[in-house]
């Protein structure tokens, strides 16, 4: 049973990785021949930081996304977690840890929101995300204006700006988060309930899975990873960022890179090594069309063809594998 | 084909309409009662009237995106496809009268294109909705602030703009109509006649089991794409109303999309397809901009307003989840 279920996570892995190749291949080709350098390291580390804030959101989608459920809230979570660790951090290092705790205890307690709303009051995920991202956007809106809080030096230098060569902190921070969740996914028992839940609840149900719970927990996971997201950014931005959320589209693009790496909406299939492949795939498009100076709006336009063209081939493989 | 649709219908004993609506009924009720209380002529025929005006362009966004949910997908561009076709809208006509008629059809025209797109994406192409006017979204967005170099330009003509703030003066009974109800009003009883009749059923049928509805003969893609390109159209009269009633701005669609969401679930219309009525979806529009202008008149500070919001959206559709479970 459990081959059966992890199998097609591994199988939906390669095709987005194969268009990372590509699209890094004809950028690379595309940005020399325009006279620019793509894998220079200022753009690597660029791409590697943007990886990051997207990657660690998008990991945790993957997870209620696999279940079935959706997050529309995650990027005012994202916003509430940079607020939370600022403030109580107060520029200070002493308050290092337990700023990054409130932090992410903060974003867990909207994910069981999230949660309980989804299962005990069975409120359809999309809307239910979306009204709880009111309830923070209402909360964000009121108290705050701008910029608040002061995240601690030590934070900033480490999480914020350390690297390792070419390769931010943050970035080995999700490759990390990444296989920790992707272990749980294919390794353990919740992973496997989880995939069961969102392939059919019904049949799960039968079989002995307490879906209210796995789907509870899912939605913990997703808002623990859109937390530590916030943690990240206010380490890069020094301060807590009431917007940051919203102006980075978070929600949504962490959707799309979910789907981009072979995780189906529907639930049932999918996994988290595609999604990283997803999220590197945009960043590495943004990184492309700096580098050839386009136009921001040209980039929006670019970005948004590029996602459905991607998700249109993955579904005509899809349907050529099922033998339509 | 005919025949088979007609059967698949005659079995299905679901009517769209009345049980559904109690509880969007109560709730408007309620939020009607409060407002009342605190502003006694709110009912007075006038103002009453301007209200609908006002309420208009979400109302007829909501009745668009019904079609689309009740098939069983979601339209996330209608949002930007409101600021596109506004901003455009002010620079094609560049504040010359004589173009106001030719640019109204044009905008009617592209909602319609936007939505064929959308419809065909989304069934041919075989790509989620949810991603398919996602993209568009960005698109659209992108598209817009390009074309205008990031800053809107030319301007409206007050041909373009009396369909969302003028009104006849001095009509019998209400005294002043706007005709933005008027427009509202066509758009409603369109909606109502399109839900009722093959293509609304086929539609429903479509939305709550396709491979069912394939199976007896529906062409599931072709009722699907004809509900985008519907939802483009309403994204195109709101797009009209909006710009005469605010003018021109970027944000002049900002979040449209997920009000009119909000909106059709409100009014009892399942998310995935398959159950829910137009009249539902077009009165959970009113009930929520019901309750902003309860808000309003109770002065909840403009932040605050999202989150009371939410809420009510959390306990209204909560509420309903566990009607129709008991059921």
């Amino acid at each position: 049973m459990s081959t059966a279920l992890t199998l097609p996570a591994r199988r939906a892995t390669p095709g987005v990785f194969v268009a990372l190749a590509l699209t890094l291949a004809v950028g690379w080709l595309v940005v020399t021949v325009d006279g620019g350098q793509l894998f220079n390291q200022s753009t690597t580390v660029s791409l590697l930081h943007v990886a990051a804030g997207l990657g660690l959101v998008a990991v945790g989608q993957t997870v209620v996304v696999i279940g079935g459920s959706l997050d529309l809230s995650v990027a005012y979570v994202v916003s509430l977690s940079t607020l939370v660790a600022a403030e109580a951090m107060q520029g200070g290092d002493a308050a290092l840890l337990p700023g990054v705790g409130l932090a992410l205890l903060a974003s867990a307690a909207v994910g069981l929101l999230n949660g309980l709303l989804v299962t005990k009051a069975g409120i359809n995920a999309f809307i239910a995300t979306v009204g709880v991202g009111l309830l923070l956007k209402g909360y964000l809106d009121n108290g705050y204006d701008g910029p608040a809080g002061r995240t601690s030096p030590a934070l900033v230098q480490s999480l914020g700006y350390q690297r390792v060569g070419p390769v931010p902190v943050s970035f080995l921070l999700l490759l990390a988060v990444a296989a920790a969740v992707g272990i749980v996914l294919t390794r353990t028992r919740f992973g496997h309930h989880l995939l069961a839940v969102g392939g059919d609840p019904q049949v799960a149900r039968l079989s002995g899975v307490r879906n209210d719970r796995v789907l509870v927990i899912a939605h913990v996971l997703c808002s623990l990873c859109a937390g530590l997201a916030g943690v990240y950014l206010a380490a890069r931005l020094g301060s807590g960022a009431p917007r940051v959320g919203t102006e980075g589209l978070y929600d949504l693009e962490s959707i799309a890179a979910v789907v981009l790496g072979g995780t189906a909406l529907a639930g049932g299939r999918g996994g988290v090594a595609g999604t990283v492949g997803g999220v590197l795939l945009l960043a590495s498009i943004d990184a492309i069309l700096n580098q050839l100076e386009v136009d921001a709006f040209v980039k929006q336009v670019i970005r948004g063809v590029i996602i459905i063209a991607a998700v249109a081939v993955h579904a005509r493989r899809a349907v050529r594998k099922a033998g339509w | 084909m005919r025949i088979a649709e007609r059967r698949l219908l005659a079995t299905r004993p679901h009517r769209p309409g009345t049980g559904g609506l109690v509880p969007i009924l109560v709730l408007l009720a309620v939020l009607l009662v409060l407002l009342t209380v605190r502003q006694p002529d709110f009912l007075a025929p006038s103002s009453l009237m301007s209200f609908l005006g006002r309420s208009a362009p979400i109302i007829v966004l909501a009745a668009g995106q019904y079609f689309v949910i009740v098939a069983g997908e979601f339209d996330l561009s209608v949002g930007s496809l409101v600021t596109a076709q506004v901003v455009v809208a002010a620079r094609l006509i560049d504040s010359e009268p004589s173009r106001t008629w030719p640019v109204v059809v044009l905008l009617l025209a592209s909602g319609a294109a936007v939505g064929l797109v959308n419809g065909l994406v989304t069934t041919r192409l075989r790509v989620s909705s949810f991603i398919t006017t996602l993209g568009m979204y960005l698109i659209l967005v992108g598209a817009v602030y390009l074309w205008s170099d990031g800053a809107p330009k030319g301007g409206l003509s007050e041909e373009f703009r009396r369909f969302g703030r003028r009104a006849f003066e001095d009509v019998v009974l209400v005294g002043r109509l706007p005709f933005a109800v008027l427009v509202l009003l066509a758009v409603a009883v369109l909606a109502v006649l399109l839900n009722r009749s093959d293509f609304g059923r086929t539609l429903v049928a479509a939305g709550g089991n396709p491979r069912t509805a394939e199976l007896s003969g529906v062409r599931v893609h072709h009722v699907k794409t004809m509900a985008f390109v519907l939802s483009g159209l309403a994204a195109a009269v709101a797009a009209i109303l909006i710009g005469g009633y605010s003018g021109v701005s970027f944000q002049a669609g900002a979040g449209l999309e997920f009000g009119a969401i909000t909106a059709v679930v409100l009014g009892g219309v399942a998310l995935g397809g398959g159950r829910g009525s137009v009249v539902g979806a077009m009165l959970g529009a009113l009930t929520l901009e019901t309750l902003f202008t309860l808000m309003n008149f109770y002065g909840v500070p403009g932040a605050l307003r999202t989150a009371v919001q939410g809420a009510i959206i959390l306990l209204a559709v909560a509420v309903s989840a566990r009607r129709s479970v008991r059921r």
